[in-house]
C-alpha cells in the first residue's frame, strides 16, 4: 500500500513528518488536558479530599459497571473544562494595549510546543526514526526556543497595563533569565561526557541498561536541571510570577476565557517539554530499564515509545506532587539560590567533569 | 525555476531587512516596546539565514543569546523606565549628512568584502553544523584573540557594576 513512498523520498519525508507532528501534537494536547485532571486528583489526595468525581456526559452513566467508575475517576472532567474555557465570555479590558494583549497568550504557547520537535520519543518504527527533527544542535535549539517563552509572560504583564500583572511579568523575566543560565551550564557537563549535542546520540550513549543512565554520572547536573526546570515552568515552589496571595493572578490577572486557557496550556506544555528533556538527558530516553538496541520490529518500536511516555508521566507526577507539598520561596531566596548557589555549583561541576575526563583519557592512553 | 533554498534565502533576507527597517523607523508606532519586538524578529530571521548557511550552531546561539536573553533585558529596562512614545524629530541637515557618510562607509566596506569573497561552494565549509570544528578554530587558531575578547567583556562587566553603584564604600 505504501510502495509509492519508497520511490519518492521527498514525499515520504513530508508525509511521515506531517504524521509525526500531528500525532505528537495530539498526544501533548491530550496529556495537557489530563495533567490538569491529575493535578486536581493528586492535590485532592494530598489534602484528604475527593477531587472531581461528578462530571459525566449524558449516556456515559448507562455504560454498565465502568460508567460510574470512570465518573469517579473524573475521566470526563477535561472535556467539561475545555468546553467551559471556549464558551466563557472573552473579556478584553478597555485599558490594555490590545495588540500585545492578544499576542501574548499565543507567544506563551508556541515555544513550549516547538521544543517537542527535537525530542526523540522512541527509537524506530519500521524505517522511520521516532523524532520529528534530528538536529545536530538539538539541545541548543531547545534552549533557544525555551528562552523565547518568556516573551509571552513579559508581554502579557506589560500589555495588561495594570500593576499586578506588570509586577508578575517583571518577576518572571528576571527569574527565567537567572535560571536559564544555571540550567544551560548544568547541561554542559552532560555534553562533555557524551561529546555530542544531538539528543538521539545522547540517548544512544546511555544504552546498556539502568546503570548507564547519565543521572548516575552527573547527579549534580541533574539536581540543578530539575530545580531550574521548576523555576523555568513557573511552578511552585517558584511560582512567584503568579503568586496569588500577593499578586492576585500575576501576569494573567486580566485574562479570561480561551486566552487564559492558553497560558495554562503553555505552562503544562512547558512541564511536558522539560520532563521530556530530563528523560532524554538523564534517564536514558526511550530505553527500557535493561537497555535495548533501536527497535527492529513495530512491536518493539511501540514499547520504546511507551517506555518514554512512562518516564515522562513519572516526571509530570513529580512536578505535580512537589507543587502541593512545598511552600513558595521568597523572591530574594529564589534569586540567591539561582545566582549564588546554582551557577557556581554548575561551574564547579563543569570543571570537575573536565578534570575527570582528562584524567580518564590520560589513564586509558 | 529557482531552487527552494534560494526562495528561502530571498524570503528570509526580505524579512530581515523589513523587520530591521521597522525597528529603526516604524511609521505605524513610536512605541519603544514595538521597536524592541521588531528587533527580536530581525534576530530570528537572521538565525534563519545562518541555518541556510549550515551554521546551525551560530543560529541556535543567535536565538539563545540575543533573542532569548539580551533582548529580554532590553525589554525589561524599557518597561521599567516606562518610556513615553517618542516624538517625531525634525531631521537636521548635519545629522542627515553624517548619517549618509556613515552608511556609505559601511556599504563600501561590505561591497569590498563581498567582491573579494570566494563563492560558497569553493570556500571550505568548516562552520558546517558541527560544534567540534568551530571549537577547534576558536581554541586553537584564534585562542589569543578569543581570550582577549573574553577578558574585555569581563572588564566591561566589572566597569558597569562599578559605575552603577552610586555610593562606594
Amino acid at each position: 500500500m505504501f510502495d509509492w513512498l519508497n520511490y519518492n523520498p521527498t514525499a515520504a519525508f513530508v508525509v511521515f513528518s506531517a504524521l509525526k507532528i500531528g500525532i505528537a501534537f495530539g498526544v501533548v494536547m491530550t496529556m495537557v488536558a489530563y495533567a490538569v485532571l491529575v493535578e486536581r486528583k493528586v492535590s485532592a489526595f494530598i489534602q484528604d479530599r475527593v477531587g472531581p468525581n461528578r462530571t459525566a456526559p449524558p449516556l456515559a452513566l448507562k455504560i454498565p459497571f465502568v460508567g460510574r467508575f470512570l465518573q469517579g475517576l473524573g475521566i470526563f472532567q477535561p472535556m467539561a473544562d475545555g468546553l467551559k474555557f471556549i464558551l466563557k465570555e472573552d473579556f478584553t479590558p478597555s485599558y490594555v494595549r490590545t495588540i500585545y494583549f492578544w499576542l501574548a497568550p499565543a507567544i506563551a504557547v508556541i515555544p513550549a510546543l516547538l521544543t517537542i520537535a527535537v525530542i526523540p520519543f522512541g527509537s524506530m518504527l519500521g524505517s522511520e526514526k521516532m523524532v520529528i527533527a534530528d538536529l545536530n544542535v538539538g539541545i541548543l535549539y531547545t534552549f533557544g526556543i525555551v528562552s523565547l517563552g518568556v516573551y509571552g509572560i513579559v508581554l502579557a504583564g506589560w500589555s495588561s497595563n495594570s500593576k499586578y500583572p506588570f509586577l508578575g511579568g517583571i518577576r518572571s523575566t528576571s527569574q527565567m533569565i537567572s535560571y536559564e543560565i544555571a540550567m544551560g551550564m548544568s547541561v554542559i557537563a552532560v555534553f562533555m561526557m557524551v561529546g555530542d549535542l544531538n539528543l538521539s546520540r545522547i540517548v544512544e550513549y546511555q544504552s546498556g541498561g539502568l546503570h548507564h543512565w547519565l543521572v548516575w554520572r552527573q547527579p549534580l547536573a541533574f539536581v540543578i536541571f530539575l530545580v531550574s526546570a521548576f523555576a523555568e515552568t513557573n511552578r511552585l515552589p517558584f511560582d512567584l510570577p503568579e503568586s496569588e496571595s500577593e499578586l492576585v493572578g500575576g501576569y494573567h490577572t486580566e485574562y479570561s476565557s480561551m486566552k487564559f486557557a492558553l497560558f495554562f496550556l503553555g505552562e503544562y506544555a512547558n512541564m511536558i517539554a522539560s520532563s521530556a528533556m530530563m528523560v532524554t538527558l538523564f534517564f536514558g530516553g526511550w530505553q527500557p530499564l535493561w537497555g535495548a538496541a533501536p527497535a527492529g520490529s513495530v512491536f518493539a518500536g511501540l514499547t520504546h515509545i511507551l517506555w518514554f511516555l512512562a518516564k515522562l508521566v513519572a516526571f509530570m507526577v513529580l512536578f505535580i506532587w512537589v507543587r502541593w507539598m512545598l511552600p513558595r520561596f521568597r523572591y530574594d531566596q529564589l534569586m540567591d539560590l539561582g545566582w549564588r548557589r546554582f551557577i557556581p555549583l554548575a561551574l564547579a561541576n563543569i570543571l570537575a567533569t573536565a578534570i575527570g575526563l582528562g584524567l580518564y583519557s590520560l589513564a586509558s592512553n | 525555476m529557482p531552487e527552494f533554498t534560494d526562495l528561502l534565502f530571498y524570503g528570509l533576507a526580505a524579512l530581515t531587512l523589513g523587520f530591521g527597517f521597522l525597528t529603526v523607523a516604524n511609521p505605524f508606532s513610536r512605541n519603544p516596546v514595538t521597536n524592541a519586538m521588531f528587533l527580536v524578529l530581525t534576530i530570528i530571521s537572521m538565525a534563519g539565514l545562518f541555518v541556510l548557511l549550515h551554521a546551525f550552531f551560530l543560529a541556535a546561539i543567535q536565538v539563545l543569546v540575543y533573542a532569548g536573553a539580551v533582548m529580554v533585558l532590553f525589554l525589561f529596562v524599557i518597561m521599567l523606565l516606562d518610556l513615553p512614545e517618542e516624538n517625531r524629530r525634525q531631521i537636521k541637515t548635519l545629522t542627515l549628512g553624517l548619517g549618509t557618510i556613515a552608511v556609505a562607509a559601511i556599504a563600501g566596506i561590505f561591497i569590498k568584502a563581498i567582491s573579494h569573497a570566494a563563492p560558497l561552494a569553493a570556500s571550505d565549509r568548516w562552520l558546517d553544523g558541527e560544534t567540534k570544528p568551530l571549537g577547534k578554530i576558536l581554541f586553537e587558531t584564534y585562542l589569543l584573540p578569543f581570550e582577549i575578547l573574553s577578558l574585555l567583556l569581563l572588564v566591561a562587566m566589572v566597569g558597569v557594576i562599578l559605575l552603577s553603584k552610586k555610593d562606594l564604600k
